[in-house]
């Protein structure tokens, strides 16, 4: 039975993350009175982007071919630590969670070299963004994961969102709302959305993550964008396992709520981006601070008198 | 025989080390027989170290114990569990330093300072193994002294540069009143425990009332050699001067002498005071935070790289604390993980710091300069050489698949744990460590991506990056036994793992909580090993060589130049105004208020905020006071003797 559920987990992992964009748009279209692309499109431009030829520059090494192959490897390797709907995730141990952030790390290690290898002061200032940012991004994460691993006395990312978490929500609900905020923030910025980033600008100097990849091209891009999806599904994924937990109901009927609750989560996203305008560049910092200090402020609201 | 084996090996590394450069001292300038004959020697010695940290890893430990005249001194040393964790790197290190030596620092180029930088070089390598094994508290100060005096010599090797010559007053004064707190901690030790300067007789010391007062002079004393902040000050200068093996050997091992020195004072302790974990972990977090933000700002890459060992003093000062707090709350696998994460640490920042100093030194010999913004694309011609200082990166930054993943596993495990089982100011503690851990890794990536970019990616910026050359096979091989110890590591802690487990039942001398029960090392070592599997076959793919037939298309940017390219410190503009309260960057800006403004210059640098806002101001008021005394030192020899006849006649006439 365990392997019909780790099947489950690799299928969606594999197959939604382009749908969750696909809502996104579609939500963003609605709000501005538009038909907009149809939902399955993120498909449509993987498997346009995938028949293309690559142009490569002369000033890259192969650091600019391995960004996009290793911020995939990463990025399905943290999917595969996260628990789906309150199942047991394929890869769970005591730590996980360590991994699960050290390996978007990697991805973005190689990601900003690949973009400093092209030479282009764009993407070096793309780089340099995604750098800063992230790194305030990290404790605000690390805080929740703390304040999870004491209100479920679990060390790894499966055991802190199974059924134990519906329990806290009755104990302890404050501090779940405050990390929430902070994990939806920090989804967010380490997905570029606004009011982080703009994914739809075309105006170089506002943006982060998009200007990294200026010069990627075909099946490269096709990885970085899957891998981008990817990333966002699987924060998407810990944000719910919190919001909503789905241990305590029976683990078939899970999948399809599961599924559902992801989609949601793709309006909940195009409906933020369309009432918000991205914010100013200086104003980003803050606006991360202000999430660690949130999740630190749940993290304070676990200690017992 | 086997029972001492340990012990007479490494008495002969201790020997051979120390000699080593001694006859190349005697030989003519030209004469380069002896430079091999010395790396010879010192490597000879460090093997045979390394033979008996093994020994004694596997529990052969053995001691040995002879008379000496000195008063409260004997001959007593011996490889236990701790001091063979510590041995192992620094004979590892020591060697490959030696190797890459030959190489970076021939005698032929070097006619005037090679048999001396080699002699000393010999002599600090000895002093480093003989502190770490001695059992008597007047064989460490001769072990102690070797070290700091053979340091000093080997950071002013370029002494005809004003700005060493400076770096390496800053570096006496630090290390000798370092000494003067040891010194202190030593008679207290010695008169709460009648008087013996035997290790194994300072237990009583350690449960006494003085305790606190010698807990502080040891943070303070080992604190100051360690580098952590804010007695890190000659850390940088020191790091950046010194010829780049002698920086991969003081980075690599000789700080980590400061945290021998703790963890062994420690270990006499039964059950000490909550608050020096505490304590520990304070100064852990304030070094690891401090210590990168400060390597952000920095365009020196050997600079840069000396502030990051501040920042990983700091993570293993964050284990060591826990552990005490584990052993203070009768906690046992808070001091497992606490322990292990900080000794295995010391291994890991042993072998990548090391690792990415011989590459820097290969970029300096390669280009001839520190300055990272002079450099760029050094990829293309020294392949080798990036590929070193790329491992040695991700592994620095804590990055799974490379052991520095493991050890701050440990100690984030250990924090986790903490929080969860602890309440009151501990819970806090923990808390805040383990967030503070999590910044710091991030920014170390930020600082490291920047310096990896910046240096061998892109177009080279100047003419010093575009006419360099890969090194030969002398420098090649020490990094690249380094590269495979990062990578030995990554896939090996459940090897590891029983040898922590005797280290940390030698430091709290009764069993102690298997590791393995604490944290999945077998599991990490799979998922580790899985990675580097898929990365390595990936990689090898991406790495074949491809057609590129155009410049970088930048978004239709028409004629890009390499000094368009975004600098290391355009990279880390946003995070050093982000850490402005605490590094008081220096901006030298030209003000416009012409329409057509002359030609003009901007510049911005990261000074040391320690050394420039406390310790000159404060030496300068020194300075002042003493000019007052300084008749008494009037630089005639006859009246230095009379001094030590008249000091000598009034101890004996009050004895």
């Amino acid at each position: 039975m365990i392997y019909v559920h780790v099947a489950i987990h690799v299928a969606l992992v594999l197959l939604l993350p382009p749908l969750v964009l696909g809502v996104i748009n579609k939500t963003k279209a609605v709000f501005a009175g538009r038909v907009g692309p149809p939902l399955l499109q993120g498909y449509y431009d993987l498997i346009k982007l995938l028949r293309k030829g690559v142009v490569l520059s002369s000033t890259t090494t192969w650091i600019f071919r391995a960004g996009p192959a290793v911020s995939l490897i990463t990025t399905l390797g943290a999917a595969a630590i996260v628990s789906l709907g309150g199942h047991a995730a394929p890869l769970a141990f005591t730590g996980d969670f360590l991994l699960f952030a050290t390996l978007f790390g990697l991805g973005r290690f190689f990601m900003i070299a690949a973009a400093l290898d092209t030479g282009s002061s764009f993407e070096g200032m793309g780089g340099a963004r995604e750098a800063t940012f992230s790194c305030l991004a990290e404790p605000a994460l690390f805080f929740a994961l703390l304040v999870l691993a004491k209100a479920t006395g679990s060390l790894s990312l499966t055991g802190m969102l199974d059924s134990r978490l519906s329990d806290v929500w009755g104990t302890s609900g404050a501090a779940l709302v405050a990390i929430a905020a902070s994990v939806l923030i920090v989804l967010l910025a380490e997905n570029s959305r606004i009011p982080f980033d703009d994914p739809n600008t075309h105006l170089e100097l506002t943006m982060v993550h998009e200007v990294m990849v200026l010069d990627h091209g075909g099946p490269m891009f096709a990885v970085i964008h899957y891998a981008a999806a990817l990333k966002l599904f699987v924060f998407g994924a810990l944000f719910l396992g919190i919001v909503a937990p789905l241990g305590y109901i029976d683990e078939w009927i899970a999948w399809p709520v599961f599924v559902g609750t992801e989609l949601m989560l793709g309006v909940l996203v195009g409906v933020i981006e369309s009432v918000m305008a991205r914010l100013r560049l200086v104003q980003v910092p803050a606006l991360l601070l202000a999430a660690c200090l949130m999740s630190a402020f749940g993290a304070l609201l676990l200690v017992k008198p | 025989m086997i029972d001492e084996l340990s012990a007479w090996l490494v008495l002969a590394a201790i020997a051979l080390c120390t000699l080593s450069g001694i006859p190349g001292l005697f030989a003519a300038r030209s004469g380069r027989a002896w430079e091999r004959f010395a790396a010879v020697l010192l490597v000879g010695g460090c093997i045979a170290a390394i033979a008996s940290g093994v020994l004694g890893l596997l529990g052969y430990t053995s001691e040995l114990d002879a008379e000496w005249s000195i008063p409260g001194g004997s001959f007593h040393f011996g490889v236990d569990a701790i001091a063979a964790v510590f041995v192992i790197p620094i004979a590892l290190v020591s060697a490959l330093g030696a190797i890459y030596g030959l190489e970076y620092w021939p005698q032929r180029e070097h006619p005037d300072t090679g048999r001396g930088l080699r002699a000393f070089y010999g002599v600090l390598t000895g002093g480093l193994l003989l502190l770490v094994v001695a059992k008597n508290g007047m064989l460490f100060f001769l072990g102690w002294e070797m070290m700091a005096l053979a340091a000093f010599l080997l950071i002013t090797t370029e002494d005809q540069h004003a700005s060493v010559r400076e770096v390496g007053y800053v570096y006496i004064l630090a290390t000798r009143f370092g000494t003067l707190c040891l010194f202190a901690m030593f008679a207290m030790l010695a008169a709460a425990s009648g008087g013996s300067l035997e290790f194994d007789a300072w237990r009583p010391a350690l449960a006494g009332p003085l305790r606190d007062a010698i807990f502080l002079t040891a943070l303070v004393g080992f604190g100051i050699k360690a580098g952590v902040m804010p007695l890190h000050v000659w850390l940088p200068g020191a790091h950046a001067s010194a010829p780049s093996h002698v920086s991969a050997q003081m980075s690599g091992v000789l700080i980590k002498v400061g945290l021998y020195g703790l963890v062994r004072i420690t270990s006499l302790c039964e059950n000490p005071p909550l608050w020096w974990g505490i304590a520990l972990i304070a100064v852990g977090v304030v070094s690891a935070v401090l210590g990168v933000a400060f390597a952000i700002g920095q365009h020196d890459l050997k600079r840069l790289l000396a502030y990051h060992s501040v920042e990983n003093i700091g993570i293993i000062c964050l284990g060591l604390g826990l552990a005490l707090i584990g052993r203070a709350e009768d906690r046992p696998e808070l001091v497992a993980l606490g322990l292990a994460g900080a000794l295995l640490h010391v291994w890991n920042h042993g072998l990548f710091k090391s690792l990415l100093f011989l590459s820097a030194g290969a970029v300096v010999h390669a280009t001839g300069t520190r300055e990272i913004d002079r450099l760029g694309g050094l990829w293309r011609r020294m392949p080798r050489t990036g590929m070193s200082f790329l491992i040695g990166a991700v592994a620095i930054c804590g990055l799974p698949p490379l052991n520095g993943f493991i050890s701050e596993l440990f100690i984030f495990l250990g924090l986790f744990r903490a929080a969860m089982l602890l309440g009151g100011p501990t819970w806090l503690v923990a808390m805040l460590a383990a967030a503070a851990l999590s910044l710091v890794g991030a920014l170390a990536l930020a600082c490291f991506v920047k310096a990896f970019g910046a240096v061998f990616l892109g177009l080279p910026r100047s003419s010093d990056g575009a006419t360099a050359h890969e090194v030969g096979k002398r420098m090649r091989m020490p990094m690249a036994t380094l590269a495979l110890g990062c990578i030995a590591i990554a896939v090996g802690p459940a090897v590891l793992a029983p040898i922590l487990d005797d280290a940390t039942k030698a430091w709290l001398g009764h069993g102690a909580t298997p590791l393995e029960l604490a944290a999945p090392t077998l599991t990490i070592a799979i998922a580790n090993g899985a990675l580097l599997i898929v990365l390595a076959i990936f990689l090898r793919r991406a790495a074949r060589p491809k057609p590129a037939e155009v410049g970088t298309w930048d978004c239709g940017y028409a004629a890009p130049r390499a000094r368009m390219q975004y600098t290391s410190s355009s990279f880390a503009d946003m995070l050093v105004r982000l850490f402005a309260w605490a590094l008081r960057p220096a901006r030298h800006a030209p003000k416009f208020t012409e329409y057509f403004p002359q030609q003009a210059a901007f510049d911005s640098h990261v000074p040391d905020t320690v050394l420039d806002r406390g310790v000159r101001p404060l030496f300068r008021i020194v300075g002042r006071v003493a000019d007052r005394v300084r008749m008494l030192q009037a630089g005639r020899i006859h009246l230095y003797l009379l001094y030590i006849l008249a000091t000598l006649l009034v101890l004996l006439l009050f004895r």
